[in-house]
C-alpha cells in the first residue's frame, strides 16, 4: 500500500523516506510525520478496538487528548502499551501494532461484546457481579481481569533508562502555541531567564496546524523565524518534547522531557528526563483541545475533529479522506471546509446545527444549515452520514467541530475551579490560580490570534516586569482575528443509534442520563459509576460533552453542574520515568563499612543492615553452612581473640561547658558524676516512656563526649538530639556533631584482646587491667603515630576493647589487626556471631528496643534515676506500664537441648490452651549457642524475674511448633560479669 | 514546596524532614502540678487545623536547623520561617 492520502505541501521532509510497519505491515512516510499521519497518508483507518464493546475505531485528533489511537510500540523488552499515534514521532524502523483485539484487528472474536452491550450499561459491573457470590471468585474475576485493561506489559524489566533534573528560571512559558511564543519573545527580550516548554517535536501550536498569518509572513514561517530568534538568546531553553504535567507548591512544575523515543538509534541517552523546574512565575499557553458533538455511531473510523482534519492536511500533507464532509455547530469549523477545499480535497456536504445564513461559500460543497448528522454507516470505515433532514451523503471523512475548550488543567492542580463563559460555551481558568501563574491565548478562553499573540505578550511584559526587568519594547505580533462565532449544540438528540461521549471508555450519551436518572448526582459520581474521562486521555474531548448531557438531564446550568477537579499528570509519565534512577539496588545507596575491602577479600558474605552493608560471616573452605562458620568464630572468639567491625553503630560527639547536663536530661541514668577517661551504658526513653535506644558514653576530656548509638537509630538519635539542644534547652551550652563516618571502629574481644592490642598500641600509653580496667576510655596513638581511641567495653561478654581510627586508616588496621593476630589465631567475625555472643551474654538489642517495651520490662528499671528527670521519665511513672503482672526480659532454654527455638514463639503456661488469653508474652530473640551447645533464646514473659526455673511452653502456630522451655537468667555467659572485668 | 531558611535563603523541601506541629517544643514541667496530665497532653496531643499551622520541619540534609515553619496547611503558603533555637529563647524570656 502506497501513501494514496498523501498530498503536496505540509511541514514534512517529503526529500527522505522512512519505513514502518503497522501490524506487519510495511508502510512508509516521511521524517516530520507522526504514526498517525503516516497511517492516515497510508489509508489506515482502522487503528484499534475500543475499551468496552471492541468497536472499530480510528484516528480521532491530532494529538496528546487522542482517545482510540492507542498503540503498542516496539516489542521484547521494550514494548511500550497504549502509546498515542499522535503523538509518536515517526522514525525508521518503527514497529506499532493495534491493540486490545482477539484474532486480527478487522476480525475481531471479542467483537461480540458489542452485542452484549444491552447488558453492559452504565454501572453494570455494580448490578451484574453481585449474584450469586460464590461466582465472583471463580467466574466474574477471572473474566473480567481478561477482558479489562488495554494494551498489555512486556512483564519484563524496562531495559531503558530515565535521568532526573533540575532547572530554574525567572519564567516558565508552558506551550509554544502563538501565545507562547510571544509571550518567550517578549521575556526573553526583558533579559528574564525564560524556559519555554511544549509537548511537540515541532513548536507553534496550532500555527503549525492552520493557514494563518501573522506580521504578514506564513504563521509556520513566522514560529520558525521566532524560533530562531530564540534559540539566540542565552536567557532563554526551549525544551521540545518536553510535557509540563503538573503545578506544584511554591512555583515547581514537572515536566517530562522524551529523548531518545523518536530516534530510530536510541543510543546511550537516558531515554526520558523527568525535570524539577523551579520558576519565580509561569505562564499557561497550553491552548485548546476541540471538543465532538454526539451523534448516532459517531465512533467510525472517519470520524475525525475538524481542526484535525486541517492539522493533518496542513501540517502533515495528508488527507484524511477523499470526499469530506462537515458537521460544526461553530464559524471554527468552516475553516477545515475552505483549508481543504484550497488544498483542492472535495468536500461533499457542510452540515451546521445553526439555523442562520451560511458563513461562507465553499465551492462543490451541499450545505445545510439548521440541520444536523444522526448516523452514519460503515462497519470499519465510515462510507455515509444522515442528516436530520432525512438526506444520505456518501462520505468518508466527517470532520467534527463542536467548539474548543480551553486547557486549563494546570490551573486547577491546586484546588483552582474553572469559570464558565457563555461566550464560548466552555470553561476559562478561574478561582484561585497556582500561586505565580498566569494564563493567556486559547487556554484563557482568547480563542482568537491576534488576541492570544497580544495577550502573551502583554502577559510576558507584566510579570517580567512584576520580576524587576524591563519590559520589552518591541510590539506584540499582529494577526487578524477570525471568526470564532459557537453555539451551545453539545449532542444530537433525535440521534437513535447510540451516541458516544467518552470514546476511550464506551461511554454514550444514554449512560449518562441513565446515571442521572438513577441518582449519580455530582459530575464524580457520574465519573465512577460510568467510567467517563478515566484512562489515559482524562476525558479530554469528553467531560464537557458529558457536564452539558448531565446539565440537560438536571435541568441545570453547566457551571451548576460543576466540572470534574484536574488532577496531575496532564497526560500520563513513565513509571520508570518517575523512579529514574532510584531503582533495583539503585533504590538508595550502599553506605560500605571501613574494613569492606578486606573483608570481600577474605570470604565475607555480606549482609544489608539499614543503609549498611556488613559482613554477617566469614565462610572457610570446607564449611558447609553458615552455621558452621558463625559456630567457629564464636568458639576462636571465646578461646583466643576476634575481631568484628563495629563501624556501624552511631557516634555522636558532644562537647560544651554543659554536655554533662545535657546527657543526664537525654539519658535515664546519672551523668554529673562520669569521671574523665570513663565510659557508661545509658538507656534513652522516648517522651511516652517506652524504651528508644541505649548505647554507651565515653567522657573523653573535661566538656567532652562521645556517645554511640544502636546502628538502626543513629540518625534518629542524632536529630532527636538536635531538637533537645535547639528546641527544649538552648540555654544549655552544648554542641554535637555527628562521627558516625570520621571513625572507623572494630571490637576486639576474648581472652587475648589484650595482647593483641598490647602490640600495636604505641609506649608509653599501658593497658594493663590495672591502668585500664573495664569500661575505661582514652585517646592516644597506635602503629608508630596513627592517632586512635580505645575503649574498653564489651558486647560479646568477653574481656574486650573497641578500638577506633579516623575512617581513612581502618581498612589497614583491619589488616594489621590480623597480622599481629596471628600469633593468637584471631579470628574476623560477622553480624551472625556478634548476634549469638550478645544472647549469651543477654544483651538487649533491637529485636528487644522494639518501640512497645519499657525499662522495666528490659530489667533495667535501676536505669531510671529517681533524682532528676529525663525525656519519658514522667510518662514511664504511669502505673500501668509498672504493673506487678509486666512482662519481663529473661533467658530461656529447651527442656529437651536437642530442639530448636524460634523467635516469634508465644509463651504458654503449661495446662493452659494456647490462646491470646492466656498469652505470656513471646520470644523475641534465638540463636544456636555454641559455648553451651543448644539453642537459647531471649524473650519477655510476665513476672520473668520471679519464675527462674519455670517450665513454659513456647508455641509457634504460624509454624506449627511447640517448645517446652526453661526460664532462666537472661545472663547465659558470665553471670556476674568476671570475665568482662578480667 | 520550598522553605525560606532564615539562615540560607530559599532550600527545596527535600532537604527537610518533618516533625509536625510546633507545640513540641513546649515541654511541661516535669516538677510542675499535674506534670503526668500535662505530659500525656504533651506527648500525644497534635494540633492538625486546616488553615495556618506553626510546624517544625528540620533541615536534615543542609544545616541541622531546627526551623518552625508557619504554613498554610490547605494552600501550602508559607508565611513565616523561624530559627526554632530563637523560638525557643525568646519563649524562655531571652537568653
Amino acid at each position: 500500500m502506497s501513501q494514496v492520502n498523501r498530498i503536496k505541501g505540509g511541514l514534512i521532509d517529503t526529500n527522505r523516506s522512512l519505513t514502518f510497519t503497522f501490524n506487519g505491515r510495511k508502510m512508509q512516510g516521511h521524517p516530520g510525520d507522526t504514526l498517525a499521519s503516516a497511517l492516515l497518508a497510508n489509508g489506515q483507518r482502522l487503528v484499534g478496538r475500543s475499551f468496552k464493546y471492541h468497536r472499530p475505531r480510528g484516528i480521532f485528533t491530532d494529538g496528546s487528548h487522542e482517545p482510540n489511537a492507542l498503540v503498542e510500540l516496539e516489542s521484547g523488552a521494550h514494548l511500550e502499551p497504549n502509546t498515542r499515534a499522535t503523538t509518536v514521532e515517526l522514525y525508521d524502523g518503527l514497529s506499532a501494532r493495534s491493540q486490545n483485539h482477539r484474532g486480527s484487528l478487522e476480525h475481531d472474536l471479542m467483537a461480540v461484546t458489542d452485542l452484549l452491550s444491552p447488558f453492559m450499561a452504565a454501572g453494570f459491573y455494580y448490578k451484574t457481579f453481585m449474584w450469586p457470590k460464590a461466582f465472583w471468585e471463580k467466574l466474574y474475576e477471572p473474566m473480567i481481569r481478561i477482558s479489562a485493561g488495554l494494551g498489555s506489559l512486556s512483564m519484563k524489566e524496562d531495559p531503558d533508562h530515565y535521568d532526573k533534573g533540575f532547572l530554574h528560571c525567572d519564567l516558565l512559558v508552558i506551550g509554544a502555541g502563538p501565545a507562547g511564543l510571544a509571550a518567550a519573545l517578549a521575556a526573553g527580550h526583558s533579559g528574564a531567564r525564560v524556559i519555554l516548554a511544549d509537548e511537540d517535536f515541532r513548536p507553534g501550536g496550532r500555527l503549525s496546524g492552520e493557514t494563518f498569518v501573522v506580521d504578514d509572513i506564513a504563521g509556520a514561517e513566522w514560529t520558525a523565524q521566532a524560533l530562531t530568534e530564540l534559540a539566540a538568546m542565552d536567557n532563554v531553553h526551549i525544551l521540545t518534547r518536553t510535557t509540563i504535567y503538573g503545578a506544584y507548591d511554591h512555583g515547581v512544575y514537572g515536566a517530562l522531557e522524551r529523548c531518545t523515543d523518536h530516534l530510530a538509534v536510541k543510543g546511550d541517552k537516558p531515554r526520558q528526563i523527568l525535570w524539577r523546574i523551579y520558576s519565580k512565575r509561569a505562564l499557561l499557553t497550553a491552548g485548546a483541545t476541540e471538543r465532538p458533538i454526539a451523534f448516532g455511531n459517531n465512533d467510525r473510523p472517519g470520524v475525525m475533529l475538524a481542526g484535525a482534519v486541517r492539522t493533518y492536511v496542513n501540517r502533515f500533507g495528508v488527507t484524511p479522506g477523499r470526499e469530506v464532509a462537515l458537521f460544526t455547530n461553530n464559524d471554527d469549523g468552516w475553516r477545515t471546509a475552505s483549508d481543504l477545499a484550497a488544498k483542492g480535497v472535495s468536500i461533499s456536504a457542510i452540515v451546521d446545527a445553526r439555523d442562520q445564513a451560511a458563513p461562507a461559500t465553499i465551492p462543490g460543497a451541499q450545505v445545510f444549515m439548521g440541520q444536523s448528522v444522526v448516523d452514519t454507516k460503515g462497519r470499519k470505515g465510515l462510507k455515509s452520514i444522515t442528516l436530520s433532514g432525512g438526506h444520505t451523503i456518501p462520505t468518508d471523512c466527517l470532520a467534527v467541530s463542536g467548539g474548543w475548550n480551553p486547557n486549563v488543567h494546570l490551573t486547577c492542580h491546586q484546588r483552582g475551579r474553572p469559570d464558565w463563559h457563555e461566550g464560548i460555551n466552555a470553561f476559562v481558568p478561574g478561582g484561585a490560580l497556582p500561586p505565580g501563574m498566569a494564563v493567556a491565548g486559547a487556554a484563557n478562553g482568547t480563542l482568537t490570534l491576534g488576541a492570544a499573540l497580544s495577550e502573551g505578550h502583554r502577559a510576558a511584559n507584566a510579570m517580567t516586569k512584576d520580576l524587576g526587568f524591563n519590559a520589552s519594547r518591541k510590539p506584540a505580533p499582529k494577526a487578524e482575528d477570525e471568526a470564532h462565532e459557537c453555539a451551545a449544540f453539545w449532542h444530537v438528540g433525535a440521534s437513535r443509534a447510540r451516541a458516544w461521549v467518552d470514546l476511550q471508555n464506551d461511554v454514550t450519551a444514554k449512560d449518562i442520563k441513565q446515571a442521572c436518572v438513577e441518582g449519580m448526582a455530582s459530575v464524580e459520581l457520574v465519573k465512577r459509576y460510568t467510567t467517563l474521562g478515566m484512562a489515559t486521555d482524562q476525558g479530554k474531548t469528553s467531560n464537557i460533552t458529558a457536564l452539558a448531557i448531565m446539565a440537560e438531564v438536571n435541568g441545570k446550568t453547566i457551571p451548576e453542574t460543576g466540572t470534574t477537579i484536574f488532577r496531575p499528570p496532564y497526560t500520563p509519565v513513565a513509571m520508570g520515568a518517575l523512579a529514574g534512577r532510584a531503582r533495583g539496588k539503585d533504590f538508595r545507596p550502599y553506605r560500605l563499612t571501613p574494613s569492606h575491602q578486606w573483608a570481600k577479600a577474605n570470604g565475607a558474605t555480606f549482609v544489608e543492615t539499614g543503609n549498611w552493608l556488613r559482613a554477617q560471616w566469614f565462610a572457610r573452605p570446607g564449611e558447609k553452612g553458615w552455621r558452621d562458620s558463625v559456630d567457629r568464630e564464636v568458639k576462636m572468639t571465646r578461646a583466643s581473640v576476634g575481631i568484628c567491625d563495629v563501624t556501624t553503630l552511631g557516634k555522636i560527639d558532644i562537647q560544651g561547658r554543659d554536655a554533662a547536663e545535657f546527657l543526664n536530661r537525654i539519658y535515664t541514668n546519672a551523668w554529673l558524676k562520669l569521671p574523665v577517661g570513663k565510659v557508661r551504658y545509658g538507656l534513652m526513653l522516648r517522651e511516652d516512656g517506652i524504651a528508644y535506644d541505649d548505647g554507651t558514653t565515653a567522657r573523653l576530656g573535661e566538656n567532652h563526649y562521645v556517645m554511640t548509638t544502636t546502628t538502626a537509630n543513629a540518625v534518629l538519635v542524632f536529630r532527636r538530639m538536635e531538637f533537645a539542644r535547639q528546641c527544649l534547652w538552648p540555654d544549655l551550652d552544648v554542641h554535637l556533631i555527628s562521627t558516625t563516618d570520621g571513625w572507623a571502629q572494630y571490637a576486639v574481644a576474648g581472652p587475648n584482646a589484650r595482647a593483641l592490642l598490647a602490640k600495636l598500641v604505641d609506649a608509653p600509653f599501658d593497658i594493663s587491667n590495672e591502668a585500664f580496667p573495664f569500661m575505661a576510655c582514652a585517646e592516644l596513638s597506635v602503629c608508630g603515630g596513627t592517632k586512635a581511641r580505645l575503649f574498653r567495653i564489651s558486647f560479646s561478654g568477653e574481656m574486650a576493647y573497641e578500638i577506633a581510627v579516623p575512617t581513612r586508616f581502618g581498612n589497614s588496621l583491619m589488616e594489621v589487626l590480623m597480622e599481629a593476630g596471628r600469633e593468637f589465631d584471631a579470628v574476623p567475625y560477622g553480624t551472625e556471631a556478634l548476634g549469638v555472643m550478645r544472647i549469651e551474654k543477654g544483651h538487649a538489642a533491637g529485636n528487644e528496643l522494639n518501640g512497645q517495651t519499657t525499662a522495666l520490662n528490659l530489667g533495667m528499671a535501676g536505669f531510671i534515676n529517681k533524682n532528676k528527670d529525663c525525656i519519658g521519665k514522667v510518662l514511664s511513672e504511669r502505673p500501668d506500664m509498672n504493673r506487678d503482672d509486666a512482662i519481663r526480659l529473661v533467658g530461656f532454654k529447651p527442656v529437651d537441648h536437642s530442639q530448636k527455638l524460634a523467635a516469634g514463639a508465644h509463651f504458654i503456661t503449661k495446662g493452659d490452651t494456647a490462646n491470646m488469653a492466656n498469652d505470656q508474652g513471646w520470644m523475641s530473640s534465638v540463636a544456636f549457642s555454641p559455648t553451651f551447645g543448644h539453642s537459647i533464646g531471649l524473650g519477655f514473659i510476665k513476672r520473668g524475674h520471679q519464675r527462674t526455673g519455670e517450665v513454659v511452653r513456647a508455641v509457634n502456630p504460624a509454624r506449627g511448633s511447640e517448645v517446652e522451655v526453661e526460664i532462666t537468667s537472661p545472663h547465659f555467659f558470665d553471670p556476674d560479669g568476671g570475665i568482662q572485668r578480667g | 514546596m520550598i522553605i525560606n531558611h532564615p539562615l540560607l535563603g530559599p532550600r527545596d523541601a527535600a532537604e527537610f524532614v518533618y516533625l509536625g506541629d510546633a507545640s513540641l517544643m513546649e515541654r511541661p514541667d516535669p516538677q510542675g502540678p499535674e506534670a503526668a496530665d500535662n505530659f500525656h497532653d504533651y506527648a500525644y496531643l497534635r494540633k492538625n487545623p486546616a488553615g495556618e499551622h506553626r510546624e517544625l520541619w528540620y533541615h536534615e540534609q543542609g544545616d541541622r536547623s531546627w526551623l518552625v515553619v508557619t504554613r498554610n496547611t490547605l494552600t501550602h503558603e508559607i508565611s513565616k520561617v523561624e530559627l526554632a533555637r530563637d523560638v525557643a529563647v525568646t519563649r524562655r524570656g531571652g537568653q
